[in-house]
């Protein structure tokens, strides 16, 4: 039993991680329908630019609690400026292109992001410091740490965060009214324009805070760490319904919990055949089974049939 | 394709007779094609790497048009094309290597590769009919990623694919009892292994390209346009959408299986390796970056998108010392950076592709006016 | 196409087209008459032997762009080491003196780019080959050496098919999976007194087939697998493979794979309240892994394929001379690429020519004393009675415990460590 509630704490603190990556994905996509292939790399970014910070600054003698909040600002001030920069020059102009230009134009970011990357923190893997101290708790025979901890509260907290400003902000009507209908909102007042970069510098400030506590969670920073983050956040983000941020928050803890319940029990529910090595098979298989039957999403509004 | 509203600019379907400097440009690329490995080889002096750059270029262009089929004339958004490639060309290094001692012959595998592909395509297909847009395309993401997953691991309990050591000792491609492995002799003209593997491909790809030309105007190609721009309407108008989506898939992925099969033996060894998502993304940037659903942009992204990652790695040194005196970046970070440039410059400029179909073209038009 | 869609801006007129047309065809044909000549010469980049001094050129291959490419980029370092060393020894080959060249490629870690950038190198009529780092790529490269007749040592590949294919022209001096993967589990088993093992790979070619032949050792020493889990090389969390593992309590838990997986997973190991203990091959033998794993780390054992550098001749003199030139530590494979770099060199030197046909025959005479081991080929080309040593992560530090297996400069064979691996598949 105690391996069982081991398991599902695994889960849910993957699945926060994929959740807090996967908000960026969907409110970008909420509003422009557009998936933001580069948003692993924003992710990865962050990471490497607190990393540089935090260590410069503990390096200094800065204390450490001073040393994380900089390395947050200062990872967040240059992904936001990364995130309207990409939106600016490689999507704003292919607006009312065809829908899949933006999409290899956000290839082509991700690619330069990630050898940008290279060339500026090197080949190596970097050890990411600890932000909390290694503390560990007790939960039915099962262990989680201090971080895991956090980590869950800051997904659950980001998410209502930005629950709360897209549903009762002015900002957020203007997002909603932009996601609804450029056009009409344009009509009414909006500047379209500027929501949509304020959305990509939210969005990107949410991967700089992504980027930290997953470097933090797992002490690793590397400039090939988005990648493999994006892809899954994606899933997560589709599986709980693209574009809806209660459904990024859903996809991303369900995929985390059936990843791991997945590595954990594939073995003994397929008496030995499949082992871990089908844990992403297995996930796979969810995802399908799910969208076949709820062809838009666990949380995903039904859309109109020529979306 | 072309609607009868066309701008007059478009001539309409009816055959006119082609004029003779058509004729030419024709002839003259035949020629061309033909002689390209001399060209390579001899007067360019690029020697046999870039050869076998090209022999790629034109896998991919097989590959290209069959994700084209898929996402250009239907509209469907694939992401996991390369399972089909990958099942291609894992049925022929099973069936013509010592990992299970069978040594069937070439010309029976490839179509054999070319059926199961297509099989697989309709598997791929059933369950997500009823998905669009981004839904499908991590539905499909997924299905790319669960038979790279099975070719990696099953190696046990039964050894099928020898999992992540891949499969080596693959039987070269060989036709009619010659052998692409050794020099070719053709009327007393010894051509090198590389420019034989070459023109077979090239016949390959030709006949895929006769292929899909046919497709565009048939009845099913004009049911997939159909489908692509309005599915309700198309099934409003008859059109047995799903039959017509699966035979899309089918179609496309019986192309990837063929391509797979000749990857196989040109290369004489696969591993999962090979069939990354990562390679998916690149078939489906030559697609769009070429010009989606038009045959001669696909061609054109699969041709540039193979090559440009190689001149690239040409380039970086030269370029730098000449402009800089010394090499100031790695090349090879230099490279892949400018290919992201390139994909982010190409889209930005020609946002429909480099080469679009006229009447994409014009759709563009109006939907940006 | 049936339309009148304009191709291409065409000639002007049929006429017209034909005078270029005729040109491009005889030039093409001029090509392609020439080209059979050259092949068969295939005449290396080394002048006659009247001139002074002949350049000799070194291809390397890695991937030095993506997931991998510290190691790549450690690989190609070691090489350049080589190649510096060798032009300041000033070497005489034939009697003329070498200033050696490093042509280095970037595979990307694909097998499809390894097989180009082979050819191009094979283009570039390098003398010799050392690489690729990945058995991946390095399996359907070594076919174009082979059919080019160049002489291929790879510093990292292990994959026991690479030399199993017939090929003379492929050699490692690195150990095989199946000589590593005995001396680990015969060490766990036996040194460490394990009864229960734990096994997780990477499903990487390397890992996999690692983590394969430690099973079998295991078990033929006696002990018991007790799980066999699976990660990929891409993965930073491992929790809940970790937390299946846990409910089997091993005594020992092996992981085949790299230092970047095997880092975060040893230190997850702890967070999770596993006790056992931890051994690991060459993958993650490395500085960053202890980065990575922190004070996790601790205790723990790895094993790298021949013998520590300091105690070798020459070794501590690498270590600094690697450090000075490239201001970082020595990844992983380093050493065995410079030792690569090393035996070609020698062969050359003992053939008296740089012509890969004229000192191939000689690379498999080689018994060259290198930084890693003593250095000879069996047969296949793989290592002979390749030595295994092992080492402990304590204070940061890897410390050599003892060497396994192996004749040359080891402590004895015992651990006799078969020729070859027949026991794949």
């Amino acid at each position: 039993m105690d391996i069982f509630i081991q398991q599902i704490i695994n889960g849910l603190v993957l699945g926060s991680i994929y959740a807090l990556v996967a908000l960026g994905y969907t409110m970008v996509y909420g509003i422009l329908g557009l998936i933001n292939f580069a948003h692993g790399e924003v992710v990865m970014l962050g990471a490497l630019t607190a990393y540089s910070t935090i260590t410069g600054l503990l390096g200094l003698g800065v204390p450490l609690p001073l040393a994380a909040l900089a390395g947050l600002a200062v990872a967040a001030l240059l992904c936001m400026a990364v995130g309207y920069t990409v939106e600016r020059v490689a999507y704003r102009p292919l607006r009312g292109a065809p829908r899949l230009a933006p999409l290899i134009t956000a290839i082509g970011v991700s690619i330069v992001l990630q050898n940008g990357a290279m060339m500026v923190w090197g080949r190596n893997y970097h050890a990411f410091p600890n932000l909390v101290p290694e503390r560990q708790y007790d939960v039915f025979g099962a262990t989680i740490t201090l971080l895991q901890v956090l980590t869950v509260l800051l997904a659950a907290l980001t998410m209502a965060g930005l629950m709360l400003l897209v549903l009762r902000t002015r900002l957020g009507r203007a997002m909603r009214a932009t996601a609804e209908n450029p056009a009409i909102a344009q009509l009414m007042g909006v500047d379209v324009n500027r929501i949509v970069s304020l959305t990509f510098v939210l969005g990107s400030a949410l991967a700089a805070l992504a980027g930290l506590m997953v470097s933090a969670n797992y002490s690793i920073a590397h400039y090939y760490m988005g990648f493999i983050l994006g892809l899954k956040a994606f899933t997560a983000a589709v599986l709980g319904g693209i574009g809806n941020l209660a459904g990024a928050m859903v996809g991303g803890i369900l995929l985390g919990l059936i990843e791991s319940l997945g590595a954990g029990y594939i073995g003994d529910l397929t008496g030995g055949f499949f082992g871990s090595n089908y844990q992403d098979v297995f996930a796979f298989f969810v995802l399908i089974a799910v969208l076949v039957f709820r062809p838009s999403g666990l949380v995903g509004e039904k859309v109109a049939e020529r979306a | 394709m072309t609607a009868p509203a066309a701008s007059p600019a478009i001539s309409p379907v009816g055959r006119t007779p082609i004029p003779a400097r058509v004729w030419a440009a024709y002839a003259g690329l035949a020629l061309l094609l033909a002689l390209l490995p001399c060209l390579v080889g001899g007067v360019l002096g690029l020697g046999n790497a870039w050869l076998r750059t090209l022999n790629f270029a034109v896998l991919y262009v097989m590959l290209a048009l069959g994700l084209n089929i898929v996402v250009g004339f239907a509209g469907l958004l694939d992401l996991g094309y390369i399972a089909f490639y990958a099942v291609g060309a894992y049925l022929y290094a099973l069936l013509a290597s010592p990992h299970f001692g069978l040594h069937l012959p070439a010309w029976a595998i490839l179509p054999a590769g070319a059926a199961l592909a297509g099989l697989f395509g309709v598997i791929l297909g059933a369950p997500t009919l009823r998905l669009r847009g981004d839904y499908l395309a991590i539905v499909t993401l997924g299905f790319g990623e669960i038979v790279r997953i099975f070719l990696n691991n099953l190696n046990a309990p039964v050894n099928i694919t020898n999992g992540p050591q891949g499969v080596s000792g693959i039987d070269p491609l060989a036709f009619f009892g010659v052998s692409l492995a050794k020099p070719v002799v053709v009327a007393g003209f010894t051509l090198p292994p590389l420019a034989a593997t070459y023109y077979v491909f090239l016949l390959l790809a030709l006949g895929v390209v006769f292929v899909t030309l046919r497709l565009e105007n048939s009845r099913i190609g004009r049911a997939w346009v159909a489908i692509r721009e309005d599915e309700i309407a198309a099934k409003a108008c008859g059109i047995d959408t799903r039959n017509i989506k699966l035979l899309a898939f089918a179609m496309g992925a019986s192309f990837g299986g063929v391509a797979g099969g000749l990857f196989a033996g040109f290369q004489a060894f696969v591993s999962p390796e090979s069939f990354s998502l990562m390679e998916s993304v690149m078939v489906l940037c030559m697609v769009v970056l070429g010009g989606m659903g038009h045959i001669p942009g696909v061609i054109l992204g699969a041709v540039l998108l193979s090559l440009l990652p190689e001149a690239f790695r040409y380039a970086a040194v030269p370029v730098q010392k000449y402009l800089f005196g010394h090499v100031v970046v790695d090349p090879e970070s230099l490279r892949m950076l400018l290919f992201g440039l390139a994909l982010i410059l190409v889209m930005l400029y020609r946002p429909a592709g480099l080469w679009p179909s006229p009447l994409r073209k014009r759709e563009l038009k109006r939907s940006t006016s | 196409m049936t339309k009148t869609c304009p191709a291409r801006p065409a000639y002007p007129h049929p006429l017209a087209s034909a005078a270029p047309l005729a040109l491009l065809i005889a030039a093409a044909l001029a090509g392609c008459g020439n080209k059979e000549e050259p092949k068969p010469a295939a005449t290396p980049a080394t002048a006659p032997a009247v001139a002074p001094t002949i350049t000799v050129r070194i291809g390397h291959v890695g991937p030095l762009t993506g997931p991998q490419a510290h190691l790549g980029k450690d690989n190609e370092d070691g090489a350049l080491l080589a190649i510096d060393d060798l032009n300041a020894q000033g070497i005489e080959i034939g009697g003329a003196k070498a200033k050696f060249e490093l042509l280095s490629e970037d595979d990307q870690a694909d097998p499809k780019q390894g097989t180009i950038v082979a050819q191009k190198l094979v283009d570039a009529k390098v003398n010799g080959i050392v690489g690729h780092l990945n058995s991946g790529t390095t399996i359907p490269a070594s076919k174009i050496y082979f059919d080019a007749g160049i002489p291929q040592v790879s510093g990292s590949a292990t994959n026991p098919k690479y030399t199993q294919q017939g090929f003379n022209t492929a050699f490692r001096v690195m150990t095989n999976d199946v000589q590593q993967g005995l001396v680990l589990g015969e060490y766990g088993v036996k040194k460490l007194g394990a009864k229960k093992i734990a096994l997780v790979d990477d499903r990487t070619a390397y890992g996999q087939g690692l983590a394969d032949e430690v099973e079998k050792s295991i078990k033929a020493n006696g002990g018991e697998v007790v799980a066999r889990e699976f990660t990929n090389d891409k993965a930073t969390d491992f929790k809940a493979i970790l937390t299946k593992i846990k409910s089997k309590k091993p005594d020992l838990i092996v992981y085949a794979g790299m230092d970047a997986q095997a880092g975060p997973l040893m230190k997850q190991l702890r967070e999770l309240g596993i006790k056992s203990n931890f051994l690991t091959g060459d993958g993650g033998c490395t500085p960053e892994f202890m980065k990575l794993a922190g004070e996790a780390a601790e205790g723990q054992m790895c094993s790298l394929p021949g013998v520590p550098l300091d105690k070798m001749p020459g070794g501590p003199a690498f270590v600094n001379k690697f450090k000075v030139k490239f201001n970082t530590d020595i990844q992983l494979y380093a050493p065995y690429v410079y030792d690569a770099t090393m035996v070609l060199a020698d062969a050359m030197k003992r053939a008296g020519s740089a012509d890969p046909a004229k000192y191939l025959p000689e690379v498999a005479k080689t018994d060259y004393q290198g930084v890693t081991a003593r250095i000879a080929f069996d047969a296949k080309g793989d290592l002979k009675s390749g030595p295994i040593s092992l080492y402990k992560y304590a204070g940061g530090k890897l410390q050599f415990v003892e060497t396994v297996g192996g004749g040359a400069g080891g402590s004895g064979g015992d651990a006799p460590v078969p020729a070859k691996g027949d026991g794949q598949k």
